[in-house]
């Protein structure tokens, strides 16, 4: 030891002082300094961005608030006049159509089942989703056995207690959107974890089944799924025995979302490690108890981005019934702005416009309730 | 068949029996992982299994519990004999506990929750009476005030320590470890082998893969030494240790007690509790 020398040798004697981390560099001129100004390159960028907000930003705002014409009764108010040289956004034309947007063809009498329909789904949904809600394993139950049978109830009809039937002809714009959106969704989970489950089974035939139901669907676009659906299945069975126009629609899309979900959730198995499904089974847990109580959950977890992703575009997707003659929310919107009486430069614009805020508005809550969900997730260190 | 390895219990009569293996043998496609394996364990017995790695250890303990299938033999646990039906399957299982080296707790959810999964949903208990089962076991193995947190947040020690309060929350009468101490820190493995002590104690019957040789030394009845899929050498610790009789154990012990730094002593025993 003494060949090394004493300087190498080294007791500490007094802990050393615990400091608190350095201050950031704070207030909002240092934060501009750090973030949007560090660097030449930085700086470029920043004034590249300033410049190109001033540009796009103000006839933007011009043309959708401050030139927009909110109110009149028919297309006129949104032509170019002397008092309006350079109309804006026809909102007008929007509100006087929002109630076709909404229910399309519903009797209007019968306008008051919709309202209905759209809260008990809002309570579900919110019962169902929001984390802190109590007593969330009732708001299940609600959700995928009540909901479904007062939905249809509703917006079918009963004659026994008096609710007239209304043909799924006459329904359309949001209604259809969120009827086909909601079901495609609440289909597709279940099914595409049957389906990914299948796909990774070690039954031949059940992984045969699967892995040819999945690559087939994803195969084919989802228009030719809703042709098949609503064309080609009238021929193998009588017309009295075909179901409702709307309900195979709902079919289609169920299956192709399913096959999505099913790759997805697919993902999420592979990555639950080996380990778990092992330690599932040397306690004595059978396979579905394993599955849904060990394996699931994790691989769920592991996929919620994804899983609201596959939602997100199914939801844009349900735009595709059209071609089916389902008068869903954006078909609404291009009959309405078909209409001679709205015949004004604007109305289209404004039409899809605001289409695009609605779809905007519902596929951005999906997100941020996934962020919210997946930060809550991390937090607790569950992951 | 002929090397039937030295085995005192081939006499013992039927229900003194935990397990029994006999002529067992396993491929994994062309290899030959198990190699006429024969081996009798008696209930209440404490095995200690080493040898080097890839020598077949884990993969006969997690043929044990059917982790893993086999083409040739049979293996009887506490009267079942392992086929492929499911039922007997789940049976040995309900009644085998196993401890993994990567402790394969579920991270999604709390330690509680961990032990009381298999008493409620395998045995049906009911949920109140699972957790005060759980409790107890986790009180024994001295993380009671985790048992809340989520595995995440425990260190490698208590993580494995619950794991095998997991095990004995289905009231295993056999316990199958599995490396239990091979991905801990070096400060962590005590507080793991005390638990196994202290478990040893309690008559269970114990089949532990490990390179702990203090541990063996102390609580085993028999250490098996396996290499290259065969049983090499089944013998008293205190032989095993002193004499052993395979040319094969002899240098695997003189090259696992040089790194070990001694030749005899090895590790203090395990057996005093942390505070």
């Amino acid at each position: 030891m003494s060949a090394i020398g004493d300087q190498f040798l080294y007791v500490r004697g007094v802990p050393a002082d615990r400091l608190p981390p350095p201050a950031a560099r704070a207030g909002v001129l240092g934060w501009l300094r750090t973030n949007l100004f560090s660097s030449p390159a930085n700086i470029t960028l920043t004034l590249l961005c300033v410049l190109f907000i001033v540009w796009a930003v103000p006839p933007l705002l011009r043309f959708f608030l401050i030139d927009a014409v909110w109110s009149g009764a028919d297309g006129d108010a949104c032509l170019a006049s002397p008092a309006q040289p350079q109309p804006g956004a026809c909102w007008a034309f929007v509100r006087v159509w929002s109630s076709y947007f909404v229910y399309g063809f519903y009797p209007i009498g019968q306008r008051w089942r919709v309202d209905l329909f759209f809260l008990t789904l809002a309570f579900g949904i919110v019962w169902l989703l929001r984390l802190s809600a109590p007593r969330r394993d009732i708001s299940a139950c609600y959700f995928f056995i009540v909901l479904p049978i007062l939905s249809f109830v509703l917006l079918h009809g009963a004659p026994l207690i008096g609710l007239s039937v209304v043909p799924t002809a006459l329904w359309g714009g949001i209604l259809v959107t969120v009827v086909v959106a909601t079901i495609g969704m609440v289909f597709s989970l279940p099914l595409g974890i049957l389906l990914a489950l299948g796909r990774c089974s070690e039954m031949p035939v059940v992984r045969l089944f699967a892995v040819i139901f999945i690559e087939f669907v994803r195969g084919v676009p989802l228009i030719t799924v809703l042709f098949m659906a609503s064309v080609m299945l009238p021929l193998f069975v009588p017309e009295h025995l075909a179901p409702d126009k709307l309900i195979r629609a709902l079919i289609g899309v169920a299956l192709f979302a399913s096959a999505y979900m099913a790759e997805v959730v697919r993902g999420g198995l592979i990555a639950v490690p080996r380990g778990q499904y092992e330690a599932a089974r040397a306690l004595g847990l059978g396979y579905w108890r394993m599955t849904g109580l060990v394996i699931l959950p994790q691989a769920l977890r592991v996929t919620l981005p994804n899983i609201v992703n596959t939602f997100i575009g199914l939801f844009k997707d349900t735009t595709l019934v059209f071609v089916v003659g389902i008068f869903d929310f954006l078909h609404a919107i291009e009959a309405a702005r078909a209409d001679p009486k709205w015949a004004a430069p604007t109305t289209t614009v404004t039409g899809y416009v605001f289409a695009g805020l609605f779809y905007f508005v519902c596929c951005y809550g999906m997100s941020r309730y996934a962020r919210n969900v997946e930060a809550r997730l991390t937090r607790s260190g569950r992951r | 068949m002929v090397e039937r390895p030295d085995d005192p219990s081939t006499a013992a009569p039927r229900q003194e029996l935990a397990v029994e293996v006999a002529g067992l043998h396993k491929w994994y496609g062309d290899f030959h992982v198990l190699h006429d394996i024969n081996l009798n364990v008696l209930r209440g017995e404490r095995i200690v299994i080493c040898g080097p790695s890839g020598g077949g250890k884990s993969t006969l303990l997690r043929c044990i519990n059917r982790l893993e299938d086999w083409q040739r033999g049979r293996i009887v646990v506490d009267g079942i004999e392992l086929t492929e039906d499911p039922k007997r399957i789940l049976a040995v299982r309900r009644d085998v506990g196993m401890v993994f080296q990567q402790f394969n707790l579920f991270p999604h959810l709390t330690v509680l929750e961990n032990c009381t999964l298999a008493p409620i949903w395998v045995r049906h208990m009911p949920k109140r009476e699972a957790e005060a089962l759980a409790m107890t076991y986790l009180d024994r193995v001295k993380i009671p005030d985790q048992a809340n947190k989520y595995p995440a947040r425990l260190s490698g020690g208590q993580q494995q320590r619950v794991a095998i309060a997991r095990a004995l929350c289905m009231s295993p009468n056999i316990m199958l470890f599995d490396e239990p101490t091979s991905a801990l820190d070096p400060e962590m493995v005590k507080e793991v082998l005390d638990t196994m002590v202290e478990l040893a104690g309690d008559g269970i019957t114990m089949l532990v893969v490990s390179h702990e040789m203090g541990f063996a030394r102390q609580v085993a009845d028999r250490v098996i030494f396996m290499d290259e899929g065969q049983i090499v050498e089944v013998n008293k610790p205190k032989e095993f240790f002193s004499h052993p009789q395979h040319e094969r154990t002899r240098l695997f012990l003189k090259q696992i007690l040089h790194l070990a730094g001694d030749s005899g002593a090895l590790q203090p025993p395990v057996g005093e509790q942390p505070s």
